[in-house]
């Protein structure tokens, strides 16, 4: 067996699952429980509890997923992000799990520290960072349908482009 | 206009068709 790049798909699939799984929790339950959960002042909860320990996962599990696709690719990293037709498929899934992954660091996370007074913003920008942070998330949950379909056509080219 | 990224149906149908798009254009580039 070749360990690298068996270990590497593993780690690839439990960490995107993670990654992905929670990005669909945030935008599929929670933007709209949180919504609900402020019009009758239950929010606070969420905002203590539940995000906090989420964004951790959240952000770190993006990282490893990222870390353990560019092991996977090994040799062929440069092949994929150059978009050589050889491999085109999993080099799309590549760009696009790439600009998820700035968008988690660059964007969303930032704008949740200042969400949830992990660091010192006035209200005005706070309202910026909720919708900064919240089309990050949304462009995240419309990329992610394009990146598993290139992920998946990555491994078996043939079913999807022959 | 409104923003398809405010609604959550409107998130996923940009995402299906960012889909095709991009299905499209990597068959003709690999000939397909």
């Amino acid at each position: 067996m070749d360990w690298v790049p068996a270990i590497s798909r593993w780690i690839h699939f439990l960490a995107g699952v993670m990654w992905i799984g929670l990005l669909y929790y945030f935008n599929f339950v929670n933007a709209a429980a949180a919504k609900a959960a402020a019009a009758d002042g239950t929010g606070a909860g969420i905002a203590k509890h539940v995000l906090p320990r989420a964004l951790f996962w959240f952000r770190w599990s993006a990282l490893a997923t990222w870390l353990a696709g560019a092991a996977l690719l090994g040799s062929n990293f440069g092949a994929a992000f150059l978009l050589n037709k050889s491999h085109l498929a999993i080099g799309i899934g590549a760009w696009l799990g790439t600009i998820m992954l700035i968008n988690v660091w660059g964007l969303i996370w930032p704008n949740q520290k200042k969400i949830l007074g992990m660091v010192p913003a006035t209200d005005e920008e706070k309202n910026k960072a909720r919708r900064v942070a919240f089309l990050a998330s949304r462009t995240n949950t419309m990329l992610s349908i394009p990146l598993l379909y290139f992920m998946a056509a990555g491994a078996h080219t043939a079913l999807y482009f022959g | 206009m409104k923003n398809p990224l405010d609604s959550l149906w409107g998130t996923v149908i940009c995402g299906l068709i960012l889909t095709l798009i991009l299905h499209n254009i990597v068959s003709y580039a690999l000939g397909g």
